[in-house]
This record gives C-alpha cells, sequence and structure tokens, in this order.
C-alpha cells in the first residue's frame, strides 16, 4: 500500500516536472504556418511537423544570437565576481570573530527579501547618468548584489563545516589568517564555492526585471527580455513554434548543470536555507 | 610579536577566565580588523544596488518627475503618495497581488509537502527525480510563462482539448479569474519544486525513532503526520512560507509574458514597472516603489509576528 503510493507519487512528480518541458519541446516542432492556421493539440498533427526549421530560424536570428552570448558573458562574469565577494564574506562569517557580523547578516536577508521592481525606477534613471544604461556591467552590478545573500548563506555554511583544526595547525606551524585562508581553506571549500557559484548563475539565466528595464538594445539584452520582445512579423498572433524552439535553446545551459550537477545544488539549496 | 605563534586553541579557551593577555588582544584585533575587510566589498556590492537607489527613490517620489519633461520637476511634497493611495487602481492591484500570494503559497505548500514526503521515503531512482524536478527550479520565469501561455492558447494550445469540460474554443485570456488561474499554474510549477526541496530537508530532521514510537502507541498516519511530524519541521516550514510568500508578492515575470496586465492581472510589481519604466513618470513610479518596499517590509513583519520564526537564527546555524 505504502510502496503504490509511493510509486504513484514518483510518477506524478515526474509527469508535473515533465509534462510542460515535454510539451514546449513538442511545440517547437509545429511549422509556422500551422501555428498561424491555428493547430490545437499537444503534438504537431499529421503534415505540421516542422522538422529542425524553427531551430535554425531561431540561430540563423542575429538578435537572438546576440542575446545568447550576451547571457553567457554577462552570467558568467555575475557568478564569478559574486563568488569571489561571497568567498571573502562568508569566510569572515563563518569562521572569524568581528563586530558587525549580525549587521551583514541582517543586511544579507533584507535584500534577499527586496522588491526588485522598486529599484528599477531608480537605478534606470541612475545607470543612464552613470553610463551604464544598456551595457554588461549595467546589469552585472545588480546580478551581483541579488545573488550575494543566496552565495553567503550558501558558502557560510559550506565553510562551518570544514574542520577548524586544520586552519589552526596552519596557524601555529607560522601561517597568517591570510595565509591559512588561502592555503587551507580554500582547497577544502572548493565544492561549496562551486554550488554557490550554481545558484548564482541560476538567478542571473533567469532574470527578467532588470534584463527589460536596464537594456535598449541588443548590445546587452539578456535571452529572457529577448524573448519577451520577440513578437515577429505579426503582432497579434506571436510566433508561437518560433518562440517555444528560443525557449529550448535557452533551457539547454540550465538542463546540462543540473544533469551534472544535481546533487550538488540539492546540497546548496538546502544547506544553506533550513537548518535548525 | 615573536610569541604570536603560542596563541593556539588551548590558550583561547582558557581566554575566558584570565585577564587576556597582549598577544591574544593582538590578534582578536587582527581578526576584527580582518573579518570587516573581508565583508567590506560585499556590503558596498550589496548597498550600490539597494539602498542607495531606495534613497533615491524615497527622494524622487517627493517630485513631479518624468523623464519625457525632466525641466519641469516639481517639488510636490506627498502628494505623489497621496494619488498612488486614492486611486482605486493601486488597490484592485494591490488586492490582485495578494490573491496571487495566498492562492500559490497555500497550493505550493501543500504541493510542495506531498512531493517532499515522497521524496523522503523512494528509495529508487533518487536521483532521476531529483534531477526532473530541479528542471522547474532552474527553467527561466520567461519560458515557464510562455510554454504554460501557450497551453493554455485555444488556437495553438492543448489544455482545452484535454479538459472535457471546457469548450475547445474557450478564451483563458479573454476575462479576469481564467487568465489569473493561467498564471498561477504557471507560478506554482516553477516554484513548487524550491519549496518541496526546503521541505525534504525540514523532513529528513524529524526523529524516525519518535515517529516509530507514535506508531507504536497506535497513532494513525493523520495523528502521527499531525502531532508528530508537522511540528517538529515547523522552522522549515515557516521559513518556506515566508520566503516564497515574499517572493509570490513580487510576481512580475509571469504577468508580464502571459498578459501584461490585460484584464484585471496586474500585479503591484507590473504598475509600478509600467509607471517608471514603460511611462517615463520616475516621481509616481518611486512613490510605487516605496509603498511596494513597505508592504513587503510588512508582510515580513507580519509572518514573522505572526509565526514567531526566528529567521536569523534559522539562518545562521549551519
Amino acid at each position: 500500500m505504502r510502496k503504490v503510493g509511493t510509486l504513484l507519487g514518483t510518477l506524478l512528480i515526474l509527469v508535473w516536472c515533465l509534462l510542460p518541458v515535454a510539451w514546449i519541446i513538442s511545440l517547437s516542432f509545429k511549422s509556422q504556418t500551422a501555428i498561424t492556421n491555428g493547430s490545437p493539440g499537444f503534438f504537431p498533427s499529421g503534415g505540421d511537423g516542422a522538422g529542425w526549421q524553427n531551430y535554425k530560424d531561431v540561430l540563423d536570428n542575429e538578435q537572438f544570437r546576440r542575446a545568447i552570448f550576451n547571457s553567457i558573458g554577462i552570467s558568467l562574469i555575475a557568478t564569478l565576481l559574486s563568488v569571489i565577494v561571497a568567498t571573502l564574506a562568508a569566510y569572515a562569517i563563518a569562521r572569524l570573530e568581528f563586530r558587525g557580523k549580525k549587521f551583514v547578516l541582517t543586511m544579507a536577508l533584507a535584500i534577499a527579501m527586496f522588491p526588485v521592481v522598486s529599484l528599477v525606477g531608480p537605478l534606470f534613471d541612475m545607470w543612464r547618468t552613470f553610463g551604464l544604461y544598456d551595457t554588461w556591467p549595467g546589469l552585472i552590478i545588480p546580478y551581483m548584489s541579488f545573488t550575494l545573500p543566496l552565495a553567503i548563506w550558501t558558502l557560510s555554511a559550506f565553510f562551518r563545516e570544514i574542520p577548524w583544526e586544520l586552519e589552526q595547525a596552519a596557524q601555529v606551524d607560522g601561517a597568517t589568517p591570510w595565509q591559512a585562508f588561502r592555503k587551507v581553506i580554500v582547497p577544502l571549500a572548493a565544492p561549496g564555492v562551486f554550488t554557490a557559484a550554481i545558484l548564482t548563475f541560476f538567478f542571473a539565466w533567469n532574470d527578467f526585471v532588470f534584463g527589460i528595464s536596464l537594456t535598449s538594445t541588443e548590445s546587452a539584452r539578456p535571452i529572457p527580455a529577448a524573448l519577451s520582445f520577440f513578437v515577429g512579423a505579426d503582432p497579434f498572433n506571436r510566433p508561437a513554434s518560433l518562440l517555444a524552439a528560443g525557449a529550448v535553446v535557452s533551457t539547454i545551459p540550465i538542463i546540462i548543470i543540473v544533469l551534472i550537477f544535481q546533487r550538488k545544488i540539492v546540497a546548496g539549496l538546502t544547506s544553506g536555507a533550513v537548518k535548525g | 610579536m615573536t610569541s604570536t605563534y603560542v596563541a593556539t586553541a588551548g590558550e583561547r579557551e582558557k581566554r575566558g577566565g584570565k585577564k587576556p593577555d597582549l598577544v591574544e588582544s593582538d590578534r582578536m584585533r587582527a581578526e576584527n580588523s580582518l573579518g570587516r575587510k573581508l565583508v567590506v566589498p560585499a556590503i558596498v556590492v550589496m548597498l550600490i544596488v539597494t539602498a542607495f537607489p531606495m534613497l533615491r527613490a524615497l527622494y524622487l517620489s517627493l517630485f513631479t518627475y518624468s523623464l519625457t519633461a525632466p525641466e519641469d520637476r516639481e517639488f510636490v511634497g506627498l502628494s505623489n503618495y497621496l494619488t498612488a493611495l486614492t486611486d482605486p487602481l493601486f488597490w484592485r492591484d494591490t488586492g490582485v497581488t495578494v490573491l496571487y500570494m495566498l492562492v500559490t503559497v497555500a497550493v505550493e505548500l501543500v504541493i510542495g509537502f506531498a512531493f517532499a514526503m515522497v521524496m523522503h521515503r523512494v528509495i529508487f531512482a533518487r536521483g532521476v527525480i531529483r534531477t526532473s524536478i530541479l528542471i522547474p527550479y532552474g527553467i527561466i520565469t520567461v519560458v515557464s510563462g510562455f510554454a504554460w501561455q501557450f497551453a493554455f492558447s485555444y488556437q495553438n494550445g492543448f489544455v482545452n482539448g484535454w479538459l472535457p469540460f471546457l469548450d475547445s474554443d474557450f478564451n483563458w485570456f479573454g476575462e479576469s479569474t481564467p487568465a489569473i488561474i493561467a498564471i498561477m499554474i504557471s507560478e506554482i510549477w516553477k516554484t513548487t519544486p524550491f519549496m518541496s526541496l526546503l521541505l525534504l530537508a525540514g523532513l529528513a530532521q524529524v526523529s524516525e525513532d519518535m515517529l516509530e514510537a507514535a506508531q507504536v502507541d497506535g497513532a494513525t498516519w493523520w495523528q502521527r503526520l499531525w502531532k508528530v511530524i508537522l511540528p517538529n519541521m515547523r522552522a522549515a516550514i515557516m521559513v518556506a512560507v515566508l520566503f516564497r510568500a515574499l517572493d509570490a508578492y513580487r510576481i512580475f515575470d509571469n504577468i508580464a509574458v502571459m498578459t501584461a496586465g490585460a484584464v484585471n492581472t496586474e500585479s503591484i510589481s507590473f504598475l509600478t514597472y509600467r509607471q517608471t519604466i514603460e511611462q517615463f513618470q520616475l516621481g509616481i513610479g518611486s512613490a510605487l516603489s516605496v509603498l511596494l518596499f513597505l508592504s513587503v517590509l510588512l508582510i515580513a513583519w507580519l509572518i514573522v509576528k505572526l509565526f514567531k520564526v526566528d529567521l536569523a537564527a534559522a539562518r545562521q546555524e549551519g
């Protein structure tokens, strides 16, 4: 009885998670004429199939290619910088006694809850003044700010589990606190750092609000914003199957990361989030 | 400085009883200063994009300021707030936003808990389940919005065909209620996995011994759930609810993609965005930004007070 329930539950989870993904893949194989004429149903019906045509069209589209390039570049740089800054802070929080520790944690918590949209107005104004509007740094900076809280929590949770003694042993042997950090803790902390990097990358890759508010051309517009602006020839009839192909392409990096690092992501999400 | 190396763990433990010697306090001072140096970059980056723009929003909200006519900027005191708070649109959008929040979080909590129970018990194919549950979590919200928008479309979708009680040409986005339901479904689909992973971590901390003891004492499955499992994972549930509730109150992406705020589906975030970025009304938009920020604070405060969540403690204990 219990086993049957678990089995059913498992199937339900799989259907829940994968059905919409299967749907968008299936949609991406419907031909554009079929979409214009209307083709209800889950699968492309007889003669409606487009083969790889939608994928070819999407990858031939200059705007879309630029958007992929922007998204990859911006997300990777933001991830790298955010993880470096978060690693320093998390080390201090997990390992050192200093005044202001509570302040940093409280601030990180407050920022994680911040309503992002309430910032885009003033940021839009500020970025135009500073010349950051519609540039890569203009997106990298907000991505860093909003991924730092998650990265700091995840990392400080990981750092607390690293054995203290090793660091002290290094210090007994004459290492300064900085050397102990660089030579002993960094290699031990690498898996945690990696997890924080994946979560940060997900955030940056997913962001939409900053992407549409702080860019105006393809010079910095990331994929989510590009997808939402992609209307095609007829604005009243969106090219659903073409968009679906674009959506699938933008999901491939996520699926690859999930497939390879499944265990690390789950550990990161839960260790940083709920203990006690 | 020659004897710095003697300050080892043993010495530190004795520190409480003795008067701290010079070496030890040197060390503490160094630690204090290193600690602060290491957190400064994080603080600076977090403040550049939050505190500074928020103060600027506070300032701009006191002016009539439109980017289409920047030279007409004029100090008007609190009148932008008055305009916003007396406009029925503001209250309608707040109501819709609260509705999104309440329904999605409640549904996600129930489904997420069920998923967590299944994942906790399952012994085969753990990797497959965790991999698939991470796909909605990782997928771009905009993509989820498109997937569901097209699924509900009567022209090219499949939902109308699969639901026997609906006409095949039922337009989900033609009126308010079905459109809001469609948006909620996309939101729930995307975020339930996150909820279930947080709950799974809480579930793992419920002691098996206690559950067995309850079973031996003749407690039914239902009693064990309500008297043993749920009370013991209260902290995990509260943290998950708090985070998801604040996240849901900021709902934006799905609305922007699926309806662009049409047929009364607009949330307060979307209204703010429309005023500032689309209509360049930075004055009233900033007032809305401040109100949005205050309402998020209010919700956080309410949840923490109502459920007595010690969030800082929950977060700090690694």
